[in-house]
């Protein structure tokens, strides 16, 4: 049974409480919803990491921009052809300390997901990643990025702008700058869309975030012509932030409370926060040849031959 | 009489052996028969005229796909390439179910250990580093070898002072080595970027197809865009947009033409004038060691 399926039974027997008359029954029932609730959330397999990473109410990047951050003054556009605002780029202290946030965006309801592109971004959106990152290397600011997104977006005028020229750019771009760059794993981080904002010295991702070359969904119907495989999918794939450090790829692990991030987002900012105050204060000491060449050994050493 | 069954024996147990044995051999994307058809306009070709034509159609100049060692043949001067990396393969293949025998299955249909070969020769007397991608093994996805392959062969053609020259024909990234198989792309990505800032030039040919992965990382950095006709190049699949948009997509989207028109190439070049142009660039931008960056500060001083 799945978490989902865990959760839709507390559901279930919490309805059949509130009508229950008999007081012994009622005390049962009670005792059993709380030793489910208690075990909900033991043993997650990548599924249900993967259900509580899209879950619609996580906590999305504007929840922890006033918790992380004083004074965020937006900027827009790319310069040569729109403003993708599933993209969000801008200036901010961190503590006392000017730095530049880069960030994927994904909205709470339809009508800001609709806005947000459900978190899909365009060609205009990496190139406007790359313009504010070449800025922020030029003030010297650090940068923070923050990967929520299934993708890049499929689309029509997505191609005919060069969504692939646009995130091997950032790919090339990214590795090069020479202030420090962190990145933090927010939800979902899908495919090189995700990839685009992830060049970076330090990678860390939330408990509950999941980081994978597609969705499990897509992963299933590619390989195994079967989408409904997509839990086996999502196990054989290795997309929990434990499998990636594990692998290598990301550095730290923000532990959430039980139930996801949603359920007490202050600690989780708390945490996050303590790392990247942690981790900038090393980085930023860092000379930038020592900084680039650390950044080049960490991806170049995945997967050697 | 006995002597004589004992011949006969002998002479059927030759046959015998053949038959037992297990014939692998190399499997080229264009069958071997006497005639091949045209897969776009249908016309009956002799398959050796039609390897004289360089695969190309004589009726409708429709490119057909090369596998690398053909490629190589076409571009380098003979007798001039050196393989680097050759027998580097998968070896943990065991770690996802089902790779290992989509692994042995693309070994004998394509000759090679992996979907790329790399290494380095000579065009028209100029020196090369080139990595020539084939479509016959498993599409040509970077897992994490073709991924690395690619990457030492652009450090190398860094502390050469090469050019560099990659051709690409991809899905993708490699689904079975998942997340590994993403980060290919970042390493391939960032090796450029340093190759780039060295001055050094870099030649992306674009062929048949070149989408996902592969395309959003070293397939588009090129200093120099080039593309074979009707070469489908691009991000998301075709069927993966309609999908989204709920709309039907012109014939020519996602060709080399129509990226061509958006700006993204500098040109689309035929086969059979392919070594010509790529010799012709490599020689403008001073062939290796990039003599013109040298002519620029002596006429300074």
């Amino acid at each position: 049974m799945d978490l989902q399926q865990r959760l839709q039974m507390i559901s279930e027997l919490e309805q059949q409480a509130k009508i229950t008359t008999d007081n012994q029954a009622l005390g049962l029932l009670n005792a059993k919803i709380k030793i489910m609730k208690q075990q909900a959330f033991e043993n997650l397999s990548a599924w249900d990491r993967v259900f509580l990473a899209r879950h619609p109410n996580r906590s999305k990047f504007h929840d922890y921009l006033p918790l992380l951050f004083n004074d965020f003054i937006e900027l827009h556009g790319d310069r040569c052809f729109g403003d993708d605002a599933s993209m969000i780029t801008g200036l901010a202290y961190f503590h006392d300390l000017p730095i530049t946030i880069i960030a994927q965006a994904k909205g709470n309801d339809l009508s800001s997901n609709l806005k947000y592109n459900f978190g899909m971004n365009n060609p205009w959106g990496y190139r406007k990643a790359i313009r504010i990152a070449k800025q922020a290397e030029k003030f010297r600011r650090p940068i923070i990025t923050f990967v929520d997104t299934p993708g890049a977006y499929p689309g029509k005028t997505a191609e005919e702008n060069g969504q692939a020229m646009a995130i091997a750019d950032c790919l090339a771009t990214f590795s090069n700058l020479k202030v420090p760059v962190i990145c933090v794993v927010l939800s979902e981080g899908g495919s090189g869309g995700a990839l685009a904002l992830s060049i970076a010295d330090r990678i860390v991702m939330l408990e509950n975030a999941i980081y994978s070359i597609l969705s499990p969904e897509g992963f299933a119907s590619i390989l195994w012509k079967d989408e409904s495989r997509y839990k086996e999918a999502a196990e054989a794939m290795k997309l929990t932030a434990y499998d990636l450090k594990e692998l290598g790829i990301i550095d730290h692990i923000i532990k959430e409370p039980k139930g996801g991030v949603q359920q007490d987002l202050q600690s989780v900012v708390n945490m996050l926060d303590h790392y990247i105050s942690q981790e900038l204060n090393q980085l930023i000491k860092t000379r930038p040849t020592v900084l680039l060449n650390a950044r080049y050994e960490k991806f170049r050493r995945i997967g050697t031959i | 009489m006995e002597t004589l069954f004992k011949k006969r024996q002998e002479r059927l147990n030759i046959f015998k052996k053949m038959r037992n044995q297990e014939i692998i051999s190399p499997k080229k994307e264009i069958p071997d028969h006497l005639f091949t058809s045209c897969p776009h306009c249908h016309a009956n070709l002799v398959t050796a005229q039609l390897a004289k034509n360089l695969y190309v159609c004589p009726q409708c100049g429709h490119h057909f796909r090369l596998s690398a060692r053909q490629r190589i043949n076409q571009i380098i001067d003979e007798g001039t390439f050196k393989e680097s990396d050759k027998y580097a393969q998968t070896e943990n293949a065991h770690e996802f179910v089902g790779y290992q025998e989509k692994l042995k299955l693309s070994y004998q249909k394509s000759g090679l250990l992996e979907g790329v070969v790399t290494g380095y020769g000579k065009i028209n007397k100029q020196n090369v580093c080139i990595a020539v991608m084939d479509a016959s093994f498993m599409m040509g996805s970077m897992g994490h070898v073709v991924g690395d392959k690619i990457t030492r062969l652009i450090e190398t053609a860094e502390k050469k002072h090469f050019p560099l020259i990659i051709f690409c024909t991809s899905g993708g990234a490699r689904m079975q080595e998942g997340i590994i198989s993403l980060m290919q792309m970042a390493k391939t990505s960032q090796a450029l970027k340093r190759f780039k800032e060295a001055q050094n030039l870099y030649i992306s040919v674009l062929c048949d197809p070149t989408t996902g992965g592969v395309s959003a990382s070293f397939a588009m950095l090129g200093d120099i865009m080039i593309a074979e006709p009707k070469a489908l190049i691009g991000f998301a699949g075709k069927r993966v947009i309609e999908k989204t948009i709920n709309e039907k997509l012109p014939e020519d989207f996602q060709t080399a033409e129509f990226l061509m028109e958006h700006g993204f190439l500098d040109m689309i070049v035929k086969r059979d004038e392919m070594k010509s142009v790529l010799a012709k660039l490599i020689k403008i931008h001073g062939g290796a060691h990039g003599s013109t960056a040298k002519i620029t500060n002596d006429q300074r001083a």
